[in-house]
Order: C-alpha cells, then structure tokens, then sequence
C-alpha cells in the first residue's frame, strides 16, 4: 500500500488540534445565535449585530481550521481569490438590493 | 412517452423554415456522406473527435462558430429584408412570430454560439503556447467545454426544424418568457441552450485562469507576458464571476416555468424587474468578456506588424485590469427607463462614464506602437486599422447613451442596437477576424489568402458602415428595435441603404469562403516551414506550424517582454537543445463527447417534457463523469527517441 | 561554467512535470468554490428581495421549527468535524480509518439530508409548497439548492469509499478526497449563512 504522497500542497494542512478547536468554536458560534433569537433576551438590533458578528466570525473560523486559509505564499492565490470573490458579491448582493428596493418603492 | 413532441412540431406551414431545415439536412448528409466516401471516419475519431490537445479543441471551437456566423448572419439577411419590404401596406414575408424568433435566434446565437466558442477557440489555440506551456491545466475539463458548446448549438440548431425558437428575444424578460406568455417550447430552448453553453463557458474559465496563473514558463512574470494573456486572464475572471449569476437567473426562470414558482410572475410575490437585474449583472460582463480577447488580439497585431515593442505595456494591464473592476459595476446601465430613482441611475451613468477611459488608454497605446513603426499592411493589420477607427464611434455613441435622459429617449431604439453592432462587429468580430488571419498559418500550417482577405475585408468595413450608420439616423428619427412591421415612409429609405449594407456583408462572406477554399488549394506552395511567416514577437511563434502536440520539446525560460523577439535578439531563438526527455501528454478519450451527447438528450429531453429521457441523459452524464474520474489510465509517454524524431525533422525543415 | 540566470534559455526538467498537478488541482477545485459563492449570492440576493413577499401566505415565523435546524446544523457541523479527521486519518495512511470516518461523514450528511426532506416535504404537504409565493419559491430554492449540493458530495463521497476500497491512496486519490473535503468544509460555511438569515432572521 502506498503511503501518502502529497502534502496538501495548496490546501494546506490540520492537526488533531485544530481541527478540534475549530470544531469547538464552531459548537459555540453556533450555540449563541440560536440562544438569542430563542429567548429573546435582548433588543432586535442587539440580536441582529450578535447573529451577523456570530456568523462572521464562525465563517472564518471555518476558513482557518478547516480550509486551512492563511497568509502562507502557497495560499496567497486563493486568499486574493477569496477577497475579490467577496467584493464580486458585495456589488451583486448590495447592488441588487439597493437597486431593486429602489424600483420597488417607485414601480410597485 | 415523447412529451409535448410530435409531428405537429414541425413546422409545415411556413415555407421559408421549411426550406432552410432541408437545406441544412442536405448540407449534413452531403458531408457526413463525403467523409464516409473518403473513409474519414477513423482518423476524425481518432485525431479530432476524441482529442483532449486545445490545440485540435480550438480549431474545432473555431469551426462551430464560423457555421454559427453563417446562421446568425441568415437571421440578420432575413431582418434587413423584412424591414425594407414591411412598410405601410406590404406586411412583408415574415409573419410577427416567425419575425421575433429570428431576432431572438440572431441575438443569442452571435453571442453565445458565435461570439464565445470564437474566442474559446483562439485562447485553446494560442495560449498554452504564449505562456511556454504544453497544454491547459485541465484537458477533460476542456474537451467538455467544447462538447457542451456544441451541444448548447445543435439544441438551437434543432429548434428551427422541432417546435420553436423564444420570440422573447436573446434577453428573454419576464413575464413575456413565463409559461403564461410563452406556453410553446421556444423559451425553452433559448433556457436550455443557454444553460449549457453558459456551463460550459463556466467551466474554461476556470480552466484557462488556473493555466494562466499556475503553469507560465520559468522566468515569465505577469508583467511579462503576452498582452493577449493578459486580456485573456482578465476575461476569464470575469466569465468566472459573471457566468453563475446567468446560471441563476435561467435557473429561477426555470423553476418559475416547470414547477409554477413566482421568482418574475405578475402574481403571489414575482417582481420581474429583479430578472432583469440578474440577467445583466451578467449581460454587462458578458459584452467584455467578448470584447477583450479582441483587444489583445489587436495588441498583438499592432506589435508585429508595426515591429516595435507594445506601447505603454504597465498602462495597458492597468487599464485591463480597470476594466475588468468597473465592468461589474455598470450593469444598471441597460435598465435605465425601468423606473429606478435619478441617484441610482447616475451612480451608474457616471460608472459607465468611467469605463470608457482605460479603453481610451488602450487606443492611445495602440496608436504610439504603430508610431514610428515600420507598418506591414497585412490582412490582420487591415482588421486593426478599421478597428481603431470605428470601434472609436461607438464608443462615443456608448458615452451618450450613459446619461441617463439621453437614454430615456434612446433606450430600445435603433440607436442603441447601431451602437452596440458598432462595438460588437469592429470590435469583436473584426478582432476575431484578425486572430483568425494572424494563427491560422501557426494553427494548420500553411497561411490565408492576402487577396481574398483584403477583398473580405472592404466588403465587411464598407457594409458595415452601411448596415448601421443609417440606424443611429432613424434611432434619432424615433424607430424601435425589434419592428416586423412599420408605418413611417420617412424611415424607409435609410432601411433600404441598410439592407444594402447587409448584402455587401455577405459578399465579404462570401469572398472569406472563397478565401479558405483558395488558400487550401494553394497550400503546399505556400507551406509555413519556419512556424514564424510574420517575424512574431511572442512564443507561439517559436514552435512548428503545426507545432508538435506537445508543443515545445524544452520549456523555454523566460527572461523579458515578447520572448521569442528577445531569444531572436541574443540569437538563441534556435537553438536545437542537447538532449530531449520523455513527455507524458493526456491520452485521448471519447467522454468528453459522450458527455455533450447525454447532456444535448438531456436538453432536447426538458424542452418537451420527456422526462424518462431527461433522467436518462443526467444519469448519462454523471456516469461519464465518475467512469472518468475512476480511469487510471489517462496519459502516455512520448519516448526520448520519439521528441528527438520529431525535433530533428522541425530542423530540417528550418534549415532548407 | 557560469550560469547566470540571464543566460538560461530553458530547463533541464530533472523532475517529472506534473510534480505540481495535486496543488493545480487543489487551486482550479478553489475557484470552482468561488464561483459556486458567486451562485449562491444570486440566489441570497433574489431572498433578500423577494423574502417579504407572502402573498397572503405564511411567514418564516409561522414555518421555521428552531430547535429542528439546529439539530440539522449540528448534523452537517459534526460531519465537517469528522471530514476533517478522515483528512488527517489520509496523511498517516490508514485505509481502515478512512473508511470509517468517510462512512460517518456519510450518514451525518445523510441525516442532514433527511432531516431536511422532511421538513420541506411536510410543508408541501401543509400546502406551503415553493409555488405559494415568491418568499416560498425563494426558500425553497436556496435552501434547496445548499441541500442538492450536498446530495452530490454524498454521491461523491460514496465514489470515494469505493475507490479508497479498491485503489488505495494513490496520488489521484488522495488529491480527489482533498477536493472532496473542500467541497464539504464550504458547504458547511454557506449553510452558516443560511441558516442565519433564513432561519434565524427569518423568525424575529
């Protein structure tokens, strides 16, 4: 049986460390979303800024221990894909609310 | 068991369609029977049909949309006729239906079937060779694309003879294209065919971005390569990020038509208006992921020809690179009048201002290369010259258009479609047309005729100006795009100047079929021997015409601007290296094909409902895939010996 | 000899070329998921606009069951975890670990899938169906959509058991099970995004 040849060249790769501490944040980013809007605790917008800062933050979290994304040169091109990729839907998903609520409130 | 299908889906009553399906077929079997009678059919198999070499994928991209240009220039034939008859009291040949499948077909298949897999087919050509490599990062993947183009046309091809083609247009608005308004199959179509063709685009984007990015020659920096690399590196990322939003809003529109949705109804929530945002949130990229691999070819043209370094080689990649930010943030520019507040349509207006400045930069660089230049004036220089000049025009016209109240009054006139043929035909079509001059000699290996090419060439320029001059005119006179019929006799004569205009287009057709037949008559006096007929600048012509398939037997390192020019300047540019090694190259392989063949069942498959069929093509399909993805044995060696024959023959021939 | 760099016309290549071919994989894999963001942010884009329109039918508030997607998001969650330790389990060779941790990634994926049938096919039932309104169509499609793209590592994932099974880790292998956890770990972060503006926003 052949023994691994590659090392993950361009995706990088984990421990049994990070994996698990990705794995535990990730538990608990998800935890506090749920148990806010579940119990109602706080004022909406309180709420609203906890579940973006929550989503955020376990996205990235994912990107890092899982994905394995770092400022490393071998995952230089994808970091700089990923960064356009955000802008591209910045524009697409900004844009097409502003201009479409725009059009709702003149057309509809 | 067959759907919606049956024979009432041909359409026997309108002679005119009648005619050109028989036409077509006798032009198919005529073929298929000329290739049986020279026993073609192995080696087409073997050398063409299953050839993962880009090399062999682009020529047949090229192939698909020289056919494809002949079909959409037949719709564009039958328009210009239609409009100069249909006046007052003549109603013209062509009934309003079978009109508004015409435009729809003209539109969609000049951009998606004749557009697309042209400059497909000139990057898989060129490319890999003006990066120093010998093939693209994923050659399946490219064999699929090309397989899925060809499917996506034949689905369009298929429409004319079985049911429809869209009357919605190639933009297909809803609510019109919604199963309320369109209840036959031709939406369906146009969906379909797009859909594929748009994966397919998807997918070489992909391709091409990771070549570009991960498998340049040692030594060639960005800031190094080709200019046509760069544009082509800059339209790939936006066929990357433009091609899913299409995808989406075919996708939604889909739903909407299958399975009764309200994404872009009239009723239960649809907003229609938010398809036409996604759809030109790719539509915008869509027209420069066109234009800028003509730009570059430009690029490359004007160098050689003119035997000087590019002008301004740092401005010109900032300005592809401006160009590829802004085109993301213009799109609102084709929905100007669908009501949006003055702030939101002059943030656009001013953004499309803006885009017109990097490619005012490009043609300034243009201009300075060819300063103090020693000027060939060859076929592909000819294509330049009318384009800087003419492409200049509609580039203003396009200026006018992006304040927002000239364009309420000009939105959807013929202003507006003479503006963007005045991009589309000097600017794509004729950059293609200068690619095509320009690597044809590098592609098959003996080079197109200058006469026959310059003839072409005067004709498409002259009939050019006459087809849509008259257009900008009566867009001013207030004419609508789209007119089956009208009454005004004050825009008649400028339709017949039009018409004119198209017939002299088709002669210069005609002269570039005499053109290819000429030249291929006149091949073996006129064989390229060098792999260099234009004393080229760049790497592609460094190797054979054709070039051996593994392109370059050493990969060459590179240490400036134009390579090849600068080996020619420190007299390395041939230098026969002291060994050769073994080169694995990808195997040949029937899936890709298989693939477009299950995919085409698939589509043909959703246009009628016949969904025993439709599950069949899919499964097809994601067979093939995996069978691929299990299959071991996918590449070969060329053995040292092997390379050595073949480069010792390329020496040869160099030295005679 | 001197053998400045300047003076170098080309390489001896004393490596194979396709030494890179894993890392190009890798990379051309990336894009793919980035174009697949791009695919998910239209269709985010159209709930974002048409997520109000009921049309006289029910709310997010009157459908979304909270505690049922968080059991769903625990399922694929725990199933990013154990796609990870099939990762590591694939850099020390084991076969055996592989296999196991691949099978278990499977039935936690398929969990989230059932669970998600469910739901969806309850609704339909309810007379909530995607051709409702356009909130419906827009919910239905773009959890939908996440849901079709997981069905589709399922199947890619069971290709894999075979070809663990039967190959080995060979480099081709072992580059595939690399995308295949790409695949997963990014279906795992658009579902973060869904399940916040979908569910969770869709309930206050």
């Amino acid at each position: 049986m052949e023994q691994p040849q590659i090392d993950g060249a361009g995706a990088g790769r984990g421990s049994f460390k990070s994996y698990g501490t990705g794995f535990l944040l990730s538990i608990v980013l998800t935890v506090i979303p749920f148990a806010l809007v579940m119990s109602g605790a706080l004022p909406r917008s309180a709420i609203v800024f906890g579940l973006l800062g929550a989503a955020i933050v376990q996205m990235m979290v994912h990107l890092h221990y899982f994905l394995h994304l770092d400022a490393s040169s071998a995952a230089r091109w994808n970091l700089l894909a990923l960064a356009f990729t955000l802008l591209i839907m910045f524009i697409f998903v900004g844009g097409s609310i502003w201009i479409m609520f725009n059009l709702n409130y003149r057309m509809m | 068991m067959f759907g919606k299908l049956s024979l009432s889906a041909i359409p026997y009553e309108s002679p005119i369609t009648m005619g050109a399906v028989g036409g077509a077929m006798l032009l198919g079997v005529l073929i298929l029977a000329l290739i049986t009678y020279f026993r073609k059919w192995p080696y087409l198999w073997k050398e063409w049909l299953t050839s993962l070499d880009p090399k062999r994928i682009g020529i047949m991209y090229i192939i698909l949309a020289l056919v494809m240009l002949l079909r959409g220039f037949s719709d564009a034939i039958l328009m210009r006729s239609q409009q100069v008859l249909a006046v007052g009291a003549s109603q013209g040949f062509l009934p309003p239906d079978h009109f508004n499948q015409i435009f729809g077909a003209h539109g969609s298949i000049m951009i998606v079937f004749m557009a697309m897999p042209f400059l497909a087919g000139l990057m898989n050509i060129v490319i890999p060779q003006q990066i120093g490599s010998r093939d693209v990062a994923f050659p399946f993947l490219n064999a699929v694309s090309l397989w899925l183009t060809v499917a996506g046309a034949i689905l369009v091809m298929v429409s004319l003879g079985v049911g429809e083609f869209s009357k919605a247009g190639w933009s297909g608005y809803a609510p019109l294209t919604e199963r309320q308004y369109s209840p036959g199959t031709g939406v369906d179509y146009w969906i379909w065919s797009f859909q594929i063709a748009g994966a397919a685009s998807l997918m070489s984007g992909i391709n091409f971005l990771v070549t570009i990015l991960k498998m340049r020659a040692p030594g060639m920096k960005l800031m190094r390569m080709p200019m046509f690399v760069w544009t082509t590196l800059v339209t790939n990322v936006l066929m990357i990020f433009a091609f899913p939003v299409l995808t989406v809003a075919l996708f939604l529109l889909t739903l909407d038509r299958y399975l009764g949705m309200h994404f872009f109804t009239n009723e239960l929530g649809g907003n229609m208006m938010m398809y036409t945002n996604l759809f030109w949130i790719w539509g915008h990229p869509e027209v420069y992921i066109v234009i800028l691999p003509a730009f570059g070819i430009f690029s490359e043209v004007v160098a050689t020809f003119s035997g000087k370094r590019l002008f301004g080689y740092t401005s010109l990649v900032y300005a592809t690179v401006a160009i590829m930010v802004l085109s993301f943030c213009v799109w609102l520019h084709h929905f100007f009048t669908m009501g949006a507040s003055p702030n939101v349509n002059i943030v656009f207006g001013i953004s499309t201002m803006m885009i017109a400045v990097p490619t005012g930069v490009k043609i300034f660089n243009w201009l300075f290369t060819m300063y103090r230049g020693r000027i060939r004036f060859t076929t592909p220089m000819y294509w330049t010259l009318a384009f800087i000049s003419t492409f200049a025009i509609g580039g203003m016209t396009g200026v006018l258009l992006s304040v927002p109240p000239a364009d309420y009054v000009l939105h959807n006139s013929l202003f507006l479609i003479a503006h963007f043929h005045n991009m589309l035909i000097p600017g794509t079509l004729f950059g293609f047309f200068a690619g095509y001059a320009y690597w044809f000699p590098k592609a098959i290996g003996f080079p197109l005729n200058e006469k026959w090419g310059k003839r072409a060439f005067w004709c498409w320029l002259i009939g050019f100006y006459l087809a849509f001059i008259p257009l900008y005119v009566l867009g001013f006179m207030g004419m609508p795009r789209r007119m089956q019929h009208f009454e005004n006799p004050a825009w008649h004569p400028y339709l017949i100047i039009a018409a004119v205009g198209s017939a002299v287009i088709a002669l210069g057709i005609l002269f570039q079929m005499i053109q290819l037949l000429v030249s291929i008559r006149e091949r073996h006096a006129n064989r390229d021997l060098t792999g260099d007929p234009w004393d080229g600048r760049t790497l592609e012509w460094s190797t054979a015409s054709p070039p051996a398939v593994y392109n370059f037997a050493e990969i060459p390192v590179v240490h400036d601007i134009d390579a090849f020019w600068d080996r020619k300047e420190k007299g390395v540019a041939y230098k026969q290296p002291e060994r050769y090694h073994d080169i694995q190259m990808p195997m040949n392989t029937s899936k890709g094909l298989l693939i477009g063949v299950f995919t085409f069942l698939f589509g043909f498959a959703m246009v009628w409902s016949i969904w025993w069929l439709a599950i069949l093509g899919a499964l097809g399909m994601i067979f093939m895939v995996i069978a691929r993805a299990c299959d071991d044995d996918t590449e070969y060696v060329i053995s040292t010996a092997e390379v050595a024959k073949i480069e010792n023959e390329r020496y040869r021939q160099l030295r005679t | 000899m001197t053998t400045d760099a300047s003076t170098i016309d080309s390489i001896d290549p004393g490596q194979p070329e396709h030494s890179d071919t894993v890392a190009i994989q890798a990379f051309g894999f990336w894009i793919y998921l980035m174009t697949d963001l791009v695919l998910f942010a239209a269709i985010f884009a159209t709930y974002a606009v048409l997520g109000q329109n009921y049309a006289g039918g029910p709310t997010g508030k009157d459908l979304f069951d909270l505690p049922y997607a968080f059991v769903e998001t625990m399922f694929l969650l725990f199933s990013s975890a154990t796609c990870g330790l099939v990762m590591l389990a694939m850099y020390k060779g084991r076969k055996g670990w592989v296999l196991t941790g691949l099978a278990v990634t499977f039935l936690l994926g398929l969990g989230f899938i059932a669970m998600e049938i469910n739901e969806f096919y309850h609704m339909i039932l309810d007379g909530n169906g995607p051709e409702r309104s356009a909130f419906l169509s827009a919910f239905f499609t773009l959890v939908g959509t996440h849901g079709a793209h997981v069905i589709f590592g399922l199947i890619w994932m069971a290709v894999m058991m075979g070809q663990v099974a039967v190959k080995g880790f060979t480099t081709p292998v072992q580059s595939r099970l690399m995308r295949l956890s790409m695949f997963w770990h990014f279906l795992d972060i658009v579902w973060i995004g869904l399940f916040t503006f979908v569910y969770l926003m869709g309930v206050m």
